[in-house]
């Protein structure tokens, strides 16, 4: 049954351009998916290694920034003397600079986060993605500042005898966010389950212990943070050439908050709560647009996390979970084996 | 698992020379000197705050000695970060906290077994058969651990809900995946009643059996004259006793270490 | 050399309304252990409640100053009454999702009702600075730093003088040992947070009118006080009070001499540095033995 529904969720998920047609709504699944997307590595990091890293943001700011860059093309003056030219180059080449430019500054937060931890590292990773956005702000050579990248190209795809096909319509880029999605759904289920993925959740659970068995401390909180960052820079290319424009406003803190929302919410250290905390996050703006302003929605926000953390403080798949675990026993307790199994 | 020949004349596997462990003003152990030879079974005893725990600590790399050395089968162990120590084949367990909670139990041991896995990153992402069959070969020690150590029943629960007994045998069966040449175990039977006691005791032999060399920190009499080659009595941070049980019992020095605690009695739960 | 007597005497006063904020939260950070993101929020309360008071009323400036302090204490107690105190036992990231709530209810609740332009308070005090040789002072900044002083006095001597603090800082060292000696924890949890909240409130309400009001001063706020409190290290407000002078000192001489634009990025700056030397902040509070 559980190897059952996330295929099922992706054949629904994958059916819904045929029966919705409102390009709001669609709209809307485009970025609900890129921010699910930066949910499920944020995940990584924090539910699943227990790094409390609120800096996330940056990774998905520098993915797009690097992506957009890497294809219109730039030019700066290095500390007066150095001019560097960069040609555009294609747009799949951006997306891949994307994921590797923010993976190398994950190897940076991961280095760092041993040295620094808990609520330090929690500070030391806001200032970081503050400081970045800053640089996004005054950059304005590299980064055109608050004026902002634009025409970005979208993402195309070149297919031998039958050209190129650009993924411009609403349509063709929720295929290609849904691809990018189940992709690293699969890479994030697959470490999780491995002796590094083990790893990673030994050290959230209990530390001393994890390093008694030899597993070295440094070199997996390196691994979650640069996988971790690396698809949030996949996240943020996506963002980049979907909107073709982005601006240092791409590094608010506020994105961060989505993100921790939905992983919280949705239930840390699972692989479904990201899923599931992103589609009510990122849906909750459509269904009360109608009724409240903006800063009302926020305040919806704020007040539903925190009921959240009050009565589910594990998320909600887990207490879905823990509900049919317990209807499931309900059914059995009359077995011996249940009896046997009271201490 | 490692296993040791047993020659006529026994070998050093754990040595600490002249150990002094200082936090701020306090002086937790003095001078401490003493080996542990391969394949022993050496219990160090004393009261509580004496300073085993500590020695645990300084021995596995998670305190630095103020001045002294320690050296496992040659190799000084100064430095060296507690997951390095582990991988010189010195796995110790814990008095508290002994256990990953929320997972399972064979998860647990499938965490403890980290060190022996062959897969890489890339045979992970990338689903490769090197993957699965490093996984399968985890799994099948994994249930040769819990067999021996006598949990297998319990192996889907999660650790964090068993009963204290239960979560000590998963701490050592923690230890013993991580492929130990050496076992040091602090106060494996502490909360343990008198059945479970025994059994372990049972395991103990057969840990020893696999020629694996044991320090033991433990409160219960009992167990230690019972299973120990040697007893380390340590008291204020000092050895005042290094011998067999038969000496140690009738030494004087360690009788008065303990007056004022008399015998230990454990609370009995049937 | 007037630019740096200049430069020494902005920093003087916005670092002592910087070493408010700073030892508010090093208070409610190190004695309750909870990575407070809604500071920055009582800081911009303050503010508002000053423009409140002040200028939609228009009653006394300094009656709007006192009274915004005193609210600033009530809504951390209200905050602490019903957002913390049932998660008295929860992990610290528990806590801080809670205080991320508060934080985005309060800021946008501001935005709600004060809406999205800056808002500007003005000055009780006559326009012509005060000369001090090649420098000057304004009026308003010399209220501000002296007001500033006093309350920094005012924490130090509850702090060290009174019962009141001597059980904060016995919560402090060893929360289960101090209420094993009677201390009643839940009161001087709430009584922290109402302490620090209010003295994070004095701080808005002094610099709001020095700058403008704007619902998300209070992020930067936030950032600047945990900026401080690693600078000071946890639980010292001797600390938190230095820390307070060279964060300032470091914005006025880095928007001085290097660049205006990063001015706010000093902060982070610092922070990054620091815990990399230091990765429990520049100064070392006493571990516990054992």
């Amino acid at each position: 049954m559980r190897r059952i529904l996330p295929l099922l969720a992706l054949v629904v998920a994958a059916s819904i351009p045929l029966w919705i047609k409102d390009p709001y709504i669609l709209n809307t699944f485009v970025t609900t998916g890129i921010f699910i997307i930066a949910a499920m590595s944020l995940n990584l990091l924090l539910g699943y290694t227990g790094q409390l890293s609120l800096g996330h943001v940056a990774f998905f700011g520098i993915g797009a920034y690097a992506s957009a860059l890497t294809s219109l093309g730039f030019d700066v003056t290095l500390f007066g003397k150095f001019h560097v030219v960069h040609e555009p180059w294609p747009v799949w080449t951006g997306l891949v600079m994307g994921v590797v430019v923010s993976g190398i500054f994950g190897y940076i937060v991961g280095k760092l986060s041993f040295r620094v931890r808990d609520a330090y590292f929690v500070i030391v990773t806001i200032s970081f993605a503050e400081v970045v956005r800053l640089v996004a702000l005054n950059w304005v050579e590299l980064t055109q500042g608050p004026l902002a990248l634009t025409n970005i190209p979208p993402v195309a795809a070149t297919i031998p005898g039958y050209g190129t096909f650009e993924f411009y319509s609403k349509t063709s880029y929720f295929y290609l966010v849904l691809a990018v999605l189940a992709v690293s759904y699969v890479i994030i289920s697959r470490l999780v389950h491995s002796r590094t993925g083990r790893a990673m959740i030994a050290l959230k659970q209990n530390e001393s212990l994890a390093v008694s068995v030899g597993i070295d401390v440094t070199s997996y909180l390196v691994v979650a943070a640069v996988m971790s960052a690396g698809i949030a820079g996949a996240a943020g290319a996506l963002y980049a050439h979907y909107l073709r424009i982005i601006d240092p406003d791409v590094f608010l803190f506020v994105y961060t908050v989505t993100m921790v929302i939905m992983v919280v919410t949705g239930g840390k250290g699972t692989l479904a709560g990201p899923l599931v905390g992103g589609l009510i996050f990122g849906f909750i703006p459509v269904i009360s647009r109608s009724y409240v302003g903006p800063e009302l929605q926020w305040i919806i926000y704020g007040a539903f996390m925190i009921l959240i953390v009050f009565v589910l403080p594990e998320g909600i798949v887990p207490a879905v979970e823990k509900w049919f675990a317990k209807n499931k026993k309900q059914d059995v307790s009359a077995s011996p084996a249940h009896v046997q199994r009271a201490s | 698992m490692n296993v040791v020949k047993m020659t006529s004349k026994p070998s050093v596997a754990l040595s600490l020379e002249h150990v002094r462990v200082e936090f701020g003003g306090l002086v937790a152990i003095s001078d401490m000197t003493f080996h542990v030879n391969e394949g022993e079974l050496v219990s160090l005893i004393g009261p509580n705050g004496a300073g085993k725990t500590t020695a645990f600590n300084i021995i596995t790399g998670y305190l630095k000695p103020t001045k002294g050395a320690v050296h496992y089968r040659g190799v000084p162990l100064a430095g060296l970060k507690p997951h390095q120590v582990a991988s010189q084949g010195l796995v110790r367990t814990f008095q508290r906290t002994s256990v990953f909670p929320t997972s399972t139990v064979f998860d647990n041991v499938m965490t403890g077994l980290h060190q022996s896995g062959t897969s890489r990153l890339w045979d992970t992402l990338l689903a490769l058969p090197r993957e699965r069959s490093s996984e399968e070969k985890l799994r099948h020690r994994t249930h040769e651990i819990l067999e021996t150590v006598g949990i297998s029943h319990r192996a889907n629960d999660l650790a964090g809900t068993m009963a204290y007994g239960d979560q000590r045998l998963l701490g050592v069966a923690l230890a013993l995946a991580a492929n130990p040449s050496m076992l040091l175990l602090d106060e494996p039977v502490s909360g343990m009643n008198a059945t479970e006691t025994s059994r372990f005791m049972e395991l103990l032999a057969q840990l020893r059996k696999l020629g694996i060399s044991i320090l033991l920190v433990e409160h219960d009499m009992p167990l230690v004259m019972g299973v120990s080659d040697r007893i380390v009595v340590l008291n204020y941070g000092r050895i005042i006793a290094d011998g067999p049980p038969s000496e140690i019992q009738g030494n004087p020095e360690v009788i008065r270490a303990y007056l004022g605690e008399g015998v230990k009695k454990r609370a009995r739960n049937s | 050399m007037s630019e740096l007597l200049q430069h020494i005497i902005n920093m003087l006063v916005l670092g002592a309304t910087y070493a408010l904020l700073g030892i508010g939260l090093t208070l409610i950070f190190g004695i309750m252990r909870v990575v407070n993101f809604a500071h920055g929020e009582l800081y911009t309360f303050g503010a508002y409640f000053v423009y409140l008071i002040a200028m939609v009323l228009g009653l006394n400036f300094f009656l709007a100053v006192l009274f915004a302090i005193v609210a600033g204490c009530l809504m951390g107690a209200l905050i602490e009454l019903v957002l913390l105190r049932k998660m008295h036992g929860a992990d610290i990231d528990t806590t801080m999702l809670i205080m991320i709530g508060a934080m985005i209810i309060m800021q946008n609740g501001e935005q709600y009702i004060w809406g999205g332009i800056a808002k500007s308070v003005h000055s009780p005090f006559p326009q012509t600075p005060i000369s001090l040789g090649p420098a000057s002072i304004s009026w308003l900044n010399l209220f501000v730093f002296v007001t500033a002083l006093a309350l920094i006095g005012a924490a130090y001597f509850l702090i060290n003088k009174t019962k009141l603090g001597k059980a904060m800082r016995a919560t402090f060292q060893d929360s289960d040992t101090a209420s094993l000696m009677g201390v009643n924890i839940q009161r001087i949890y709430m009584a922290t947070f109402a302490l620090g909240s209010g003295l994070a409130a004095g701080a808005g309400a002094l610099l709001g009118p020095v700058y403008v009001i704007a619902p998300q001063m209070g992020n930067i706020a936030s950032l600047k006080a945990f900026a401080i409190v690693i600078l000071g290290g946890l639980g010292s407000i001797g600390g938190a009070t230095i820390g307070g002078f060279i964060l300032a000192f470091a914005e006025e001489i880095g928007a001085g001499y290097i660049s205006t634009d990063y001015r706010d990025a000093m902060g982070f700056l610092i922070i990054i540095v620091v815990l990399l030397f230091r990765p429990t902040g520049l100064f070392k509070r006493v571990e516990r033995i054992g």
